[in-house]
């Protein structure tokens, strides 16, 4: 196996991970794809940890997994704050913050 | 010689898991219907477990199981349940400039592959790979990753605080 095999798949989730951020409307939808981007990173940490022969990048996956889930905790009760004020979870129409 | 390595059995399973990972990934990105991209975010995770077991890493792969597919994904869920009044079909779900995210995601992954391709080119990664077990690894969460460890638990201590102050109806 190739490194760099494993290094473009993470590439490849990573920039379907940054389109789906652009495109969709929908927070739940924002909030996944972020979650694709998460995953590329960690294919990026093993695929080093087993170049290298160390646990380190074992632990620092474990890591973004944890801060993974804490962010999804708190990505979805916002959305729902959100939905309960507007009705709508249109991240175009928050726009109270503009200038 | 290339060519004689190229049909083993990882690199088999490698491209078949990874086809099914892209192929995911696009639907998530790319369907009409809230529940289905979760239940494809479901399959890319699930591949990314099996890549996780195919780079050595099981202990990382069961957490991902554990986590993601058992838990972050019946967050997703009861979001989408919560949050909209119907499950079907939705249009209205893009942006109108979404295809600006096109030309940006190929500009990025250009770049990354032609850092990834003149960095690491033709590298092989070993192929009698030092094993990491479980011991190795909390060695290192409790040894010299100690201070991040704490970090961590303040991080979802907050984050669960967090999420019952903005959801709980006062």
């Amino acid at each position: 196996m190739l490194i760099s095999q494993f290094l473009i798949l993470g590439a490849i989730l990573f920039c379907i991970g940054v389109y789906g951020v652009i495109a969709r409307k929908n927070a739940v939808l924002v909030l996944m794809s972020i979650e694709l981007i998460l995953n590329s990173v960690n294919i990026n940490l093993l695929a080093f940890a087993l170049r290298n022969g160390s646990a380190d990048g074992h632990t620092f996956a474990l890591y973004i997994i944890a801060v993974a889930a804490a962010e999804v905790g708190v990505g979805l009760a916002m959305v729902l704050l959100i939905y309960r004020n507007r009705r709508s979870i249109g991240l175009d129409e928050l726009s109270e913050m503009r200038g | 010689m290339i060519a004689v390595e190229l049909f083993t059995a990882q690199n088999i399973g490698f491209a078949v898991i990874s086809l099914l990972m892209i192929v995911a990934a696009l639907r998530v990105v790319t369907t009409s219907n809230v529940v289905h991209a979760a239940l494809w975010l479901v399959v890319v995770l699930s591949g990314a477990a099996a890549q996780y077991v195919l780079l050595a890493a099981e202990f990382v792969a069961v957490t991902q199981v554990l986590v993601y597919i058992g838990a972050v994904m019946v967050l997703f869920l009861f979001g989408t349940m919560l949050t909209r009044a119907r499950i079907g079909t939705e249009r209205d779900l893009n942006n109108s400039y979404r295809l600006l995210g096109i030309p940006v995601a190929g500009l990025l992954f250009a770049a990354m592959a032609i850092a990834i391709v003149s960095s690491f080119g033709d590298e092989e990664l070993p192929g009698e790979p030092r094993l990491i077990g479980v011991p190795e690894i909390s060695d290192q969460i409790f040894g010299p990753y100690l201070l991040p460890f704490w970090a961590l638990s303040f991080v979802l201590l907050a984050a669960i605080i967090g999420a019952i102050v903005l959801a709980r109806k006062d």
